[in-house]
């Protein structure tokens, strides 16, 4: 996408932060609720495109495997989730176990052919898509950020980023969402200790909070430094946090970790963000179950596993939804690098205490056959059945308990029953 | 005016990566013109900076075990990078390179994983003639920094780091692979609105065959290399129909051609997106928010006056940063520290305010990670969130974290180099640290929670021991102010 309306939009959010950071209440000393356990959302990106295909397989469908010669998924290593609506038997990739039993816990759902009309095949352009919740709008603020905004929660802590980029999804109008790659790097230093360091971190807060507040750029970069410094301490809390269960040595595993302290100790915060990327598989997807996109289908089961034992452990998967999603799926066919190029719809994916798990939408038929209504692009990209927003409805009205209409800017209320 | 305000320090941020006291000295001598002609005309300028790493006088670097080796280790090649952005008596070139990297974003991670480590810092950073090999993408970016932009998007092609980068190595007649035809246009050139599904079919097909190769025994040889290579058995020799024109005479059609000379269809392809008006608009906007304002959007003036420039000096790059240089937008006060800096700008300008002696760049590898800038390793083909997307409290708190670190390290530089007159005085003091670094003004509050920090812990009276503490906290603190992350 353009780079100059990338660079707007993210001044239009970043000036309307400022006016709100600047007000005194933020200055003043946060009072936190942390006594109720308030339901949290967990939302995984997988980053560059995931193929959904060889996430859920098709594996009764001969056009799956006469259309991806060398990277199919053979039907015999795919492990079995029944039907779907339509009947259409399906399975996980292999690497899937963790997830294949949560899903026969109940607690897994699967929504297949996930997207949007006129689907985005640019990473950048669906990525913002994804985030601000409209195909017609990749500027402005997110569907997160709007939710955010409903809260009136003068805490930036609310929200928690562990990516270092702010996602479109969570460009909010109140909260500057802080950004914590690794909490156990998010702390302060000085040239001087004791007293004199103290001194300085208090002099940096007065200058941050005295800096020209009618600069609406000088007062964004003034107010997240105000953010950082009132999140230091709690942050710090959650690094030395001592999980129930051993992570995986991933950065999706020690992200999730981080989350699943955070939630733990209670900070507060309501919407977090965690990505793991290398899904954009134009080469080497691997074969037969194992290789590239195995290793990937690997990171993403054994983090979200060991994730959901931790808070089981502790009885707080309760409070938690995970809600998985990727820019978009990839093409049916693979091409000539063993890979799959940019297609069209996407499988998302929720799990969590409160998730009725199962399998939502239907699969596509794979016949090349451009009149084949489960197919778009001529026949070579899947056709999105379930509106990607009326997931997001889902997740906003039944378990964040938001009206949805007023976050999406439309009526999705239609969503599959995923909680 | 402050000193941050003087037009010649305006053009050394932006056009440069910010001044040492020495440069600040030289080019306060010249006018404005003359100094804007230096940085253009950089090839009459020595460029003997590599051959000062190691030197005393210089910001250090640090090696681990062996010699430092910038060709072949990518630590060491970020290392170089990061030296010459705050010695190079060439700074504009620096920081052309520096745009060409976040414009045809290539990460070493990838090329890496295909090619080892060694091959990887040799496609990315190879100084020519160094080793065997074509010189690394970075080198070219810096070699053809100002040059036609349309020779630069044909080298960037064949280049063996974007072959491995967007997998045109596996994109062969049988089965085409999308990746660089897609991204040539959405990113590379004239961007999205320009271009359907089908001419993203057609160019695939346009660069099947555009291939590497390894000369040498294996890729663990540090005089092995990767060259490009036109593979004629894997071209595609059919014509390839577009939705825009490829030709002058308005032609949409590639026409078929043997195979042996199939690489002319790329050039042709490569061309026409290069002259197109719409590639030509999208730079110019880019290099608008580069060099004047990301706080205001190109004026429609400023873009068909910077257009007319490229077209008419065939693509020609160097008397566009000229136009854009001498415009009236350029020194408009609304451009002064209208731009968020780079990491690696935040960094580089802040060694080269602070002082360097006894300090190793090393020391800033890993907080510009933190700050969300490893050079060599953009986190996809976009590049990275540039402008306000800087900014987070990770972010913040990683700049501030780096400020530390250096400041502490020139604890006894930066108290020694207040003026004696600068000292007695708490205003004068903070006059004086103000002076030596170059932040946007401050309002009298900031000033004074400036002043307040000196006078804690007991009265000011500009002795040793106390310029020692307070000095380098103060240029921390002056490093992490946010008006300091702007240039």
């Amino acid at each position: 996408m353009a780079g100059i309306t990338r660079r707007r939009f993210i001044r239009d959010g970043a000036a309307a932060v400022a006016i709100t950071y600047a007000a005194p209440a933020f200055l003043s000393d946060i009072a936190r609720a942390q006594g109720a356990v308030a339901r949290n959302l967990v939302v995984l990106y997988l980053s560059g495109g995931n193929d959904a295909l060889n996430t859920v397989v098709p594996y009764t469908d001969g056009f799956y495997y006469s259309r991806r010669p060398n990277i199919a998924v053979p039907a015999g290593l795919v492990l079995q989730i029944g039907s779907d609506a339509a009947g259409r038997p399906l399975g996980l990739h292999p690497r899937l176990t963790g997830l294949r039993d949560i899903f026969n816990e109940g607690r897994l759902a699967i929504i297949q052919r996930t997207g949007y009309e006129n689907s985005s095949r640019s990473h950048f352009q669906g990525i913002d898509i994804w985030g601000t919740g409209d195909p017609r709008s990749t500027s402005g603020t997110g569907w997160l950020g709007r939710y955010l905004d409903t809260l009136g929660s003068s805490d930036p802590l609310v929200a928690w980023n562990s990516t270092r980029e702010t996602p479109r999804a969570l460009v909010s109008r109140t909260v500057g969402v802080p950004a914590i790659p690794d909490a156990r790097t998010y702390s302060f230093s000085s040239p001087n200790t004791g007293a004199e360091a103290l001194a300085e971190r208090d002099a940096a807060t007065r200058m941050a909070s005295a800096s020209d507040s009618s600069a609406p750029h000088l007062a964004f970069v003034s107010s997240t430094t105000l953010g950082a410094f009132s999140t230091l301490d709690r942050v710090g809390a959650v690094a030395g946090y001592v999980p129930s269960i051993g992570y995986p040595n991933s950065g999706l595993g020690l992200a999730l970790k981080t989350v699943a302290g955070a939630i733990a100790k209670g900070v507060g915060t309501r919407v977090f963000w965690v990505s793991t990327g290398g899904f954009d598989t134009h080469a080497n997807e691997g074969a037969a179950g194992v290789g590239a996109y195995a290793t990937l289908m690997g990171t993403v089961n054994d983090s979200v596993l060991a994730f959901y034992s931790d808070l089981k452990n502790q009885g707080l998967l309760g409070s938690t939804m995970l809600l998985e999603f990727s820019e978009f799926g990839r093409r049916i066919s693979e091409n000539g690098s063993q890979g799959t190029d940019h297609g069209a719809a996407a499988v998302m994916m929720a799990l969590g205490g409160g998730v009725r798990g199962g399998l939502y939408g239907t699969a596509p038929s794979l016949d090349p056959d451009p009149a084949n209504p489960t197919l778009e692009n001529a026949g070579a990209d899947v056709r999105h059945e379930t509106d990607f927003r009326s997931v997001y409805a889902k997740v906003l009205d039944s378990w964040l308990g938001v009206d949805s209409v007023s976050v999406l800017g439309g009526n999705f209320k239609n969503g599959p029953g995923i909680v | 005016m402050p000193r941050g305000d003087q037009p010649i320090d305006h053009l050394l941020r932006r056009a440069g990566f910010g001044a040492t006291t020495a440069e600040t000295a030289l080019f306060s001598g010249m006018s404005l013109s003359a100094a804007i002609a230096q940085l253009l005309d950089y090839q009459r300028q020595p460029d003997e900076v590599d051959s000062k790493i190691g030197s005393d006088q210089y910001v250090g670097v640090t090696t681990r075990g062996g010699a430092f080796s910038p060709n072949t280790n990518i630590e060491d090649a970020r290392q170089r990078w990061l030296f010459r952005m705050v010695h190079s008596q060439r700074p504009l070139q620096e920081k052309m390179t520096l745009f060409w990297h976040q414009h045809f974003a290539t990460a070493y991670g990838k090329v890496a994983g295909f090619g080892g480590p060694i091959q990887g810092t040799k496609m990315m950073a190879l100084v020519s003639g160094a080793l065997p090999g074509p010189q690394g993408q970075i080198e070219l970016f810096r070699s053809r920094a100002l040059g036609k932009f349309r020779d630069l998007l044909i080298e960037v092609a064949r280049d063996p780091a974007m072959i491995v980068w967007l997998d045109g190595r596996t994109n062969t007649r049988q089965r085409p692979q999308e990746n660089f035809g897609r991204e040539v246009m959405e990113l590379f050139t004239f961007g999205i609105g320009n271009y359907s599904e089908q001419d993203v079919y057609a160019a695939a097909r346009v660069f099947t065959g555009w291939n590497l190769q390894l000369a040498g025994a294996n890729n663990q040889d540090p005089n092995a290399y990767y060259e490009f290579s036109y593979r004629p058995n894997q071209h595609d020799p059919t014509a390839k129909v577009f939705t825009f024109p490829i030709y002058a005479d308005g032609g949409q059609t590639i026409p078929a051609r043997a195979a042996a000379d199939g690489m002319q269809d790329g050039i042709d392809f490569l061309s026409a997106l290069a002259r197109h008006p719409e590639t030509a608009r999208r730079l110019v906007r880019k290099m608008w928010g580069f060099f004047v304002s990301e706080q205001e959007s190109a004026p429609a003036d400023f873009v068909e006056g910077a257009v007319k420039v490229y077209l008419g000096s065939d693509t020609e790059i160097r008397p566009v940063v000229d136009y854009i240089l001498r415009s009236p937008w350029f020194l408009d006060p609304r451009s002064l520290y209208a731009r968020y800096s780079w990491p690696a700008e935040f960094v580089a300008r802040a060694v080269k305010e602070t002082g360097w002696q006894g300090f190793s760049i090393d020391g800033a590898r890993t907080p510009l990670a933190n700050m969300g800038q490893t050079l060599f390793d953009p986190p996809d083909v976009n590049g990275w969130e540039l402008g306000a997307g800087w900014i987070s409290t990770g972010a913040m708190l990683a700049r501030m974290n780096f400020a530390s670190t250096l400041a502490a390290n020139q604890k006894f530089n930066l108290a020694r180099a207040v003026p004696q007159g600068a000292r007695t005085a708490a205003d004068a003091f903070i006059g004086a640290m103000l002076n030596r670094f170059s932040p946007m003004s401050y309002t009298e509050g900031s000033r004074a929670a400036l002043l307040g920090y000196v006078a804690s812990g007991g009265p000011w009276t500009g002795s040793d021991t106390q310029l020692n503490i307070k000095a380098p906290s103060v240029a921390r603190l002056i490093l992490g102010s946010a008006e300091y992350q702007f240039v």
